[in-house]
């Protein structure tokens, strides 16, 4: 290789990585706004994927690109190029480098996850575990435990609604508030199909599947109004599946829960029961059946999604 | 083989045309035994499908044009995309791709035929048989399956219209028969690799798309038995009330993502090897250089192969899976990157210092290997567990996919059947016209799936027939790129009907290819060889000045160089 070609190429190396870096900075952008602990690693870790692929990406793009615009053959030349069948050193590097690289992206993408803690099926809660693990030992303890944190916010999921009940205050809401800056802890159940909870803003996901409870965590980091998405086909009214979550101060969230606690329990209005009853007439209507929705939840608070969007 | 011998092949001769001959055009509608019948039939029936397919992913971008779901029922709009997905898997992927394997594999080998002629045929004609089946579901009473192409019970087990009859219950069988014609064809083309290769063709001169063919077909036969029996099951959950997946009769719901994934994940490399082989087959002739590591490259689609066995999981990040298996198939799910990575810089350095002729079949291969570069970095990031968890069943994951089976496997068959279209027809299809459907096609495509990536970072989930207006940008743009893509076909099918009715007539070699299946006539006669070639050298010697085949051949492969 000559001089001249290792400093066109260490050029090009090092313009691609300052596009490279810049792209990746700009990555943050693409995301919705962070309001949550775990959005902020995410983040991080897609800006950093971001920034690889480009460099990647046009590294390939360019060379093939140059072949296909330098490297042509004249028009009446059917003759071979050189007759090149590879170069062992060129394959090895090219097979080690990417496997370095695999790797050091899969520890830190493994850093980030256990950073994160939102635990999962078959993940309990510190709080739980600990729970039952001191309860053998000294029962007096463990309510102790008990005590210091609140209890989990159970999230119910059903075709095609989403309610949430606060055992401690005995309510119930289609709208889930949370506390900012401290750690939400939920326990997920669905009643009929697999649902998933999914709020883009906190970038955390869970499917909730029939028949088993899940703990699941985050720590909202932002004041706001987010939307909360059924992230698993449920059926028809599957996409109708939306509500919101509100991150509020501990003083505004336990207004809320007081608000809450003196309503008295109301049908929520429903999406997709209101459209199922309505069978409203689209250009193109079958007639093909749909499962029944399930009766509008009965809940202390309830917020209608006319104010929100559509 | 010698030109004097193709010059008495006997059918231009005889009165009687043979069922297998060329000039036969009725072959393509009995139930011919020839491979190469068999395998214009499976492209052609695919390619159908393909198009109905596609009407209903137009129809679905109609829908998604705005926010609201104005334009058709909810039901409808499930029924549409369960459809789509369906459809473009079974009767357009697995098809076409076993059309190619099924013509070029005897040929590039250099067989007769098949091992299993008989059961060839048989594993094509189920195709349309369950595509009817597919199709019919549309006209039964509460319309097709509304569960997704993956049927993920308790959705699937719902059945709302009661009738043992229903679109899902249907689509179980097609896809259990789809399943059966799959291992048949699987059998069939494992068997002709290992057991009729030409004397001299040891497994290092075997083309690259032979080795793709026979780690694809592996994988059918290893991964296919799983999905067969989930569906199986599921169809007894459903019809005769089993509780294998119904979580109301103690039935685990996870445990069929499991069944499912364990063989629809590694489907997706049973669709994309063959297209690296196409791939690898088509760079070398239009860059006039040999394919860069050869064995290496063939080599990696067998490691693909056994790590495909090993990833299922990673569909399921966010389902009931529990955190060390999360970590576990991140880690293997990114080791499939490295031989996948091979082939790519395999790719460039085999284009880089060629002498590169932009025919259309070269453009739809580099069209296609940038798409599949994209879509490689893109399932790199979904690969990471912690931005999985984000994007998961968004539409992330729909551009993700689309890139690699639009963008690669689409743009790969179209520069394989404009690469074959002379050898199989006989008649050199229009340059122009091709260059049209190119651009058409590579704009269509990055219009309509590269908008998806935002929208799913922004959180759209996927499936939904309405969204919130804050993702109306992106989707319009998606819309238009949809409807261009449904309007690039149509300078493509006036382009292969044109040429196959009165192109001109294509030489044995139009392109100056090395391989034997460019020995012989376009289109090869009955039985592709009347004399088995002997191989003497590897697949790709451009440049080399080696012939590929012994005398009296010899001298045809030098012509070549």
């Amino acid at each position: 290789m000559t001089r001249r070609n290792i400093f066109i190429l260490s050029a090009l190396a090092i313009a691609y990585a300052l596009i490279s870096l810049w792209v990746g900075q700009q990555a943050y952008r693409w995301m919705p706004p962070q309001a949550s602990a775990e959005s902020v690693l995410v983040d991080n870790l897609f800006s950093f994927l971001v920034t690889i692929g480009t460099f990647i990406f046009l590294g390939i793009t360019g060379t093939l690109l140059f072949s296909a615009i330098f490297q042509r053959a004249a028009k009446y030349d059917y003759s071979d190029g050189p007759g090149i069948e590879g170069n062992i050193t060129l394959e090895v590097v090219w097979t080690a480098i990417p496997f370095a690289l695999v790797i050091w992206i899969g520890v830190y993408s493994y850093q980030i996850y256990d950073q994160m803690g939102i635990l999962g099926p078959m993940d309990h809660s510190a709080h739980g575990a600990m729970g039952m693990a001191v309860a053998e030992a000294a029962p007096s303890e463990a309510t102790v435990a008990e005590e210091s944190t609140p209890p989990q916010i159970e999230v119910r999921a059903r075709q095609w609604a989403w309610e949430f009940y606060y055992p401690d205050q005995n309510i119930t809401s289609t709208e889930l508030h949370l506390p900012v800056n401290q750690r939400a802890r939920l326990l997920l159940s669905s009643e009929d199909v697999i649902h998933g909870l999914y709020v883009p803003a906190f970038r955390v996901k869970q499917d909730v599947v029939p028949g088993e409870e899940i703990d699941f965590e985050f720590t909202p980091i932002r004041k706001g109004r987010y939307r909360l998405r059924d992230s698993q086909y449920s059926g028809t009214y599957f996409a109708a599946n939306q509500t919101n979550v509100v991150v509020e101060s501990e003083e505004a969230y336990q207004d809320w829960l007081a608000i809450a606690a003196a309503n008295s329990p109301t049908a929520a209005e429903n999406r997709a029961i209101a459209e199922f009853t309505q069978a409203e007439q689209n250009p193109i209507s079958l007639g093909w059946e749909s499962v029944k929705p399930a009766p509008a939840p009965v809940v202390n608070y309830s917020s209608s999604e006319k104010d929100t969007y559509e | 083989m010698s030109n004097a011998s193709l010059e008495a092949a006997p059918f231009a001769s005889s009165g009687q045309p043979q069922p297998g001959a060329p000039d036969n055009w009725k072959r393509f509608f009995s139930f011919s035994t020839d491979h190469k019948v068999i395998g214009i039939q499976y492209i052609t029936t695919a390619f159908v499908f393909f198009l109905f397919g596609g009407l209903l992913a137009m129809v679905m971008r109609g829908e998604l044009i705005t926010p609201a779901a104005d334009l058709v029922d909810r039901t409808v709009y499930n029924g549409l995309f369960t459809m789509h997905g369906t459809i473009m898997l079974f009767m357009w992927t697995f098809p076409v791709l076993n059309g190619f394997a099924n013509y070029l594999v005897p040929l590039q080998i250099g067989a007769r035929d098949m091992a299993f002629p008989r059961l060839n045929a048989v594993a094509f004609w189920m195709v349309p048989v369950f595509g009817v089946i597919l199709v019919a579901s549309f006209f039964i009473p509460g319309g097709p399956s509304q569960s997704g192409w993956w049927a993920y019970p308790p959705v699937s087990l719902q059945n709302p219209t009661g009738n043992l009859i229903n679109g899902q219950s249907l689509w179980l069988l097609a896809v259990a028969l789809s399943g059966i014609s799959s291992i048949l064809g699987a059998v069939n083309i494992v068997t002709t690799i290992f057991r009729m290769r030409a004397p001299g063709m040891g497994w290092f001169r075997m083309p690259a798309f032979c080795w793709t063919v026979l780690a694809a077909q592996l994988i059918q036969l290893f991964g296919l038995p799983a999905l067969t029996a989930g569906a199986v099951m599921l169809l007894c959950d459903l019809s005769v009330g089993t509780s294998f997946f119904n979580p109301d009769l103690g039935g685990d719901p996870i445990l069929y993502q499991h069944f499912f994934w364990f063989y629809s994940h590694p489907a997706v490399y049973v669709i994309i090897l063959p297209v690296f082989g196409m791939f690898s087959e088509i760079f070398p002739v239009y860059s006039r250089k040999p394919l860069f590591g050869y064995k290496i490259v063939a080599v990696s689609s067998i490691i693909i192969t056994v790590l495909s066995a090993m990833v299922w999981v990673h569909h399921m990040f966010a389902s009931g899976t529990p955190g060390w298996m999360r970590m576990l198939f991140m880690f293997s799910t990114m080791l499939i990157s490295v031989p996948t990575g091979i082939k790519v810089f395999a790719w460039v350095a085999t284009v880089w210092g060629g002498k590169i002729r932009l025919s259309t079949p070269m453009l739809f291969a580099l069209g296609g290997l940038v798409m599949f570069l994209f879509s490689g970095i893109t399932g790199i990031m979904l690969a990471a567990v912690p931005f999985d968890i984000h994007v998961n069943n968004t539409y992330f994951v729909v551009g993700h996919f689309h890139y690699v089976i639009y963008g690669a496997t689409v743009m790969g068959v179209y520069a394989a059947i404009y690469h074959w279209f002379p050898k199989m027809t006989g008649r050199m299809y229009y340059e122009g016209l091709g260059k049209l459907h190119f651009a058409l096609t590579f704009i269509g495509a990055n219009l309509n799936f590269f908008p998806m990536h935002p929208m799913g970072l922004m959180g759209m989930p996927r499936r939904v027939a309405s969204y919130d207006p804050e993702f109306a940008f992106w989707n319009v743009l998606a819309s238009l790129g949809g409807f261009l893509l449904g309007v690039s076909t149509l300078p493509f099918i006036l382009n292969i009907l044109s040429s196959w009715v009165q192109g001109k007539p294509a030489p044995a070699n139009p392109w100056k290819a090395i391989g034997l299946e460019w020995l012989v006539d376009s289109p090869p006669p009955h039985e592709n060889f009347d004399e088995i070639p002997v191989v003497i050298s590897a697949p790709y010697g451009y440049g080399l000045d080696e012939p590929l085949v012994a005398s009296p051949s010899g001298e045809l492969a030098s012509e070549h160089n």
